[in-house]
């Protein structure tokens, strides 16, 4: 029996556990439910719990160590001169038994391999069957148990709470467990990148060229690992990016929290904020298929010699991206501000752009920063866009006409299509991975910080 | 000469006039910030929609074809295996030349053959197949056209270039014009769109693959994320006691919100991929990915969904002798319910549009079939519009907009019932 098809079984088991529970509770209550502790519905689900729940970690448990204690057993009857073999022979090995095994085409095949591999699938099978056994007659038993227990003094409902509030805490670890599984993912790779590749020459070179050679003797395969030109490319394009979003955002904002009327804000609003819900995927398209061509056929109407892949069309299209993100962050940073500032600065005779410019804006100034900040790391995190519309040369330039790359970029170039995973050209992926953690985690660990020091002083 | 001290008010009045006209100024760059992004949300509408509209129809030729017997089925005896494995192509050549009997040479008789899309091959075999009585008999069929000459069609092959910067030469364009003049070109509704899995050919490219491996992926999502999400929501909110852990833990959640989600893809790499061997390429993955992308936007709507739940309730119902938990699943769980359906389905509508962490995780694969199950090799919607963006082919830009027209309408569905569930049942105390 196959994993889902033993879970199913197991939740059939445990939907007849509960029934049988809940008719046992309620024959020992003797007619009057208040004669039981807990109400039926927990004693069933008590005995649903005890049949369901060990039986899964068995399984579990099981479907983790079948594979290697089969794979042992195979390898143990090789013959001693195959066991003998290096490691990473010994696992070409045990691949091609597998290969054989499944059916497929194996590079070498030897009777000695043959037989292992009838042997692999026949401890495989036995292998399935002694799970899928262990499984049911330890459900079936615990439910048994806990089935035999019930009383009517009986806590089931403690217990079964109990439980609950263990799979509450549980998933609420994910979280860490997923920041550090991020962690620990990157870095594990970007520490066997650096043995490779020095660390300085990762941070402080100027030259990228991830193409390693095959063959000593490849044209062109050097091998360069500098990350300066993508971190200026970077830069160039969130900085172009920001230029459009933050005068526009902020301006937007503005308008909306102090001009607009309810009417118009109630439609505006949402408006601005489908620019927010558009997939990446799309801006990216635009950027490509019509931003960039346009750019280029305007350069070349104005003399300039701009690139199909500019800096300028990426860098434009992310700005539009980052409009909502950063007006409606103003926006409640600019509503927070209270309406008594304000009054004070009408009362002195200020008119409504000079109360904006002189009393709210500097008052909202710390939020707006933190949205802005916010913003930045957005914008050096995107991908689709720039992987769409920005080019694959690394070139170190600050002519925003020109074709940069980013890290992103790289990121997705370096692993998409075929890989091997111990060459340094993968690694690096992981290593630029790793830069962008720790930069957009920091600028969203300042961000917040002054965010959050913004509201205490208003509240 | 020394000017006489003014009055207060003669000093306001003096500036007064350059000060509202700044003050209109600035009004009008706020409405000039406003209206700059609802232009490029238009703009971005009607490119797109004026890009994709078309690839909702092909162009159709029609075909003379005969099912000659020598071709199909020389013996004669109707074997299925025989009728399968004949050489259809020499029937869609056959007819397409019947059209041009004139067309000389081998080159020019070659590409005359090639006006109707790859897939009639396939097309007559699943007619010969279906119905082994069509063998012998002249009979006249619908099939597409190739791309270039869809692309014709629809007026998106400049005529008046020079022939050289042309897919298509004055020859093969000549013959399309006789087809038409002939009354042989039709344009009809593309159901192969939405219906087929990709392919290297456009005409018979569709988003009906990609749109299955998105609905699995966002199966495993939502089945995973939504109950860990309200579980953590619930924790949080009701039971964590205020300590570091807790504070911790609700760092970790606000910052995992603000991670780019291509690091996310490379989690999905290392972890479920090298790590626990999962399959490449499969839904199960990129579902699992998502997962942890978007939980925390459903842990942050559903903690907003439980505070606004009014104590009152809460106190009620311990004061009858409800257990904590009775509380919570009985009384406050129904009522924070619809935010947190609303937060869930924002996360979900996120997750259907994310693209970066699909590629990292391999669903950039060119797949034909149609995904299965969730181990099944998939892409998504997202990822095949990148991909047919990719693709040199005029038609496959159309096609990817009419995608990102499919997947927008997606999106504002979900987002529509998300602000309808908003409404109706927010309830304010």
């Amino acid at each position: 029996m196959g994993s889902p098809s033993l879970i199913l079984a197991l939740l059939g088991l445990s939907s007849v556990s509960y029934y049988l529970g809940w008719r046992r509770s309620i024959s020992l209550a003797q007619g009057a439910v208040r004669n039981l502790h807990s109400l039926p519905g927990y004693h069933g689900l008590y005995t649903a719990l005890w049949a369901a729940v060990p039986a899964l970690l068995l399984l579990c448990i099981g479907v983790t160590l079948k594979g290697p204690i089969v794979t042992s057993i195979v390898v143990s009857d090789l013959p001693a001169e195959v066991q003998s073999l290096p490691p990473e022979r010994l696992n070409l090995v045990i691949n091609d038994i597998r290969n054989l095994a499944s059916g497929n085409i194996a590079s070498r095949k030897s009777p000695a391999m043959v037989a292992a591999a009838d042997r692999y699938v026949r401890l495989q099978g036995y292998a399935a069957i002694a799970v899928t056994v262990a499984v049911l007659v330890l459900g079936v038993f615990c439910g048994a148990i806990a089935w035999r227990t019930i009383q009517p003094g009986k806590r089931a409902r403690n217990a079964v709470e109990r439980t609950i509030l263990g799979f509450l805490m549980a998933s609420s670890t994910i979280a860490i467990l997923t920041t550090v599984g991020i962690v620990l993912s990157v870095l594990f790779e970007s520490l066997r990148f650096f043995q490779a590749v020095p660390v300085t020459d990762f941070i402080f070179g100027t030259e990228w060229s991830p193409q390693m050679a095959i063959r000593a003797d490849q044209v062109g395969a050097s091998g360069a690992f500098g990350a300066i030109p993508l971190f200026a490319g970077t830069l160039l394009i969130s900085f172009i990016a920001m230029v459009v979003a933050v005068p526009v955002g902020l301006m937007s904002a503005i308008y909306l929290a102090e001009y607009a009327r309810p009417r118009v804000r109630a439609v505006v609003k949402p408006l601005l904020e489908v620019l927010a819900g558009i997939p990446t995927v799309v801006y990216g398209f635009f950027a490509a298929l019509t931003v960039a061509p346009f750019m280029r056929g305007m350069g070349e109407s104005l003399g300039l010699d701009v690139a199909s892949e500019s800096a300028m069309a990426a860098g434009l299209v992310m700005g539009v991206m980052i409009i909502p993100f950063v007006s409606s962050l103003s926006d409640d940073v600019i509503n927070a501000v209270p309406q008594a500032m304000r009054d004070g600065a009408y009362a002195l005779g200020s008119t409504r752009s000079e109360t904006i410019k002189k009393v709210v804006i500097p008052a909202a100034l710390p939020g707006i920063v933190g949205g802005v900040l916010l913003a930045v790391s957005r914008a050096i995190g995107e991908t689709m866009i720039v992987v769409m519309a920005a080019g694959l040369a690394a070139n170190l330039t600050a002519n925003p006409l020109k074709a940069v790359t980013t890290v992103t970029v790289q990121i997705v170039t370096l692993l998409t299509g075929d890989q091997e995973f111990d060459s340094p050209k993968t690694l690096a992926a992981f290593a630029l991975g790793l830069v962008l953690f720790v930069v957009t985690l920091g600028l969203n660990v300042i961000a917040l910080q002054v965010v959050r020091k913004y509201r205490e002083q208003y509240e | 000469m020394a000017t006489p001290p003014k009055s207060t008010i003669e000093r306001v009045r003096a500036t007064l006039a350059r000060r509202n006209r700044a003050e209109r100024r600035f009004k009008n760059l706020g409405r000039a910030a406003v209206l700059l992004g609802l232009v490029f949300l238009v703009l971005m509408f009607v490119n797109i929609i004026s890009t994709g509209y078309p690839a909702f129809w092909q162009t159709y030729v029609k075909l003379p074809v005969y099912f000659d017997p020598q071709v199909v089925d020389p013996q004669g005896n109707r074997d299925r295996e025989t009728l399968g494995s004949a050489d259809y192509g020499a029937l869609v050549k056959a007819s397409v030349r019947s059209l041009f009997p004139e067309v000389e040479g081998r080159r020019d008789r070659r590409d005359v053959a090639k006006l109707a899309s790859r897939g009639t091959v396939f097309q007559l075999r699943r007619m010969v197949l279906a119905d082994p009585s069509l063998v012998g008999v002249r009979t006249e069929i619908w099939v597409p056209v190739d791309d270039d000459y869809d692309m014709l069609h629809k007026g998106n092959v400049d005529r008046t270039l020079p022939e050289a910067d042309r897919r298509l030469s004055d020859r093969k364009i000549g013959w399309f014009d006789r087809l038409i003049a002939e009354g042989r070109i039709e344009s009809r509704f593309n159901a192969t769109f939405f219906q087929a899995g990709d392919s290297r050919e456009p005409e018979l490219a569709g988003i009906w693959g990609a749109a299955m491996g998105s609905f699995f992926m966002l199966v495993v999502t939502l089945s995973l994320s939504f109950p860990l999400g309200v579980a953590t929501a619930v924790y949080l909110e009701e039971f964590a006691p205020r300590n570091r852990v807790t504070s911790l833990i609700e760092v970790n959640i606000n910052n995992l919100a603000a991670v780019p989600s291509i690091v996310f893809g490379l989690l999905g790499l290392a972890v479920f991929i090298n790590l626990f061997g999962l399959p490449r390429s499969a839904p199960l993955v990129g579902g699992l990915v998502l997962t942890l992308m978007t939980l925390p936007t459903i842990i942050i709507a559903g903690r907003a969904a439980l505070t606004s739940v009014p104590p009152s309730i809460r106190e009620a119902a311990l004061g009858i002798g409800a257990s904590k938990l009775q509380m919570i699943v009985h009384h406050v769980l129904p009522l924070a319910m619809p935010g947190m359906l609303t937060g869930t389905i924002i996360g979900m509508a996120r997750a259907l549009g994310e693209t970066a962490p699909l590629l990292m995780i391999g669903m950039v694969a060119f797949v034909v079939d149609i995904p299965q199950s969730v181990t099944d090799a998939a892409t998504a919607l997202p990822v095949q519009i990148f991909l047919w963006l990719d693709s040199p082919e005029r038609a496959f830009v159309e096609r990817a907009s009419a995608a990102i027209m499919v997947l927008l309408a997606f999106l504002i569905a979900m987002n529509a019932l998300a602000i309808v569930l908003r409404r109706r049942f927010e309830r304010r105390w």
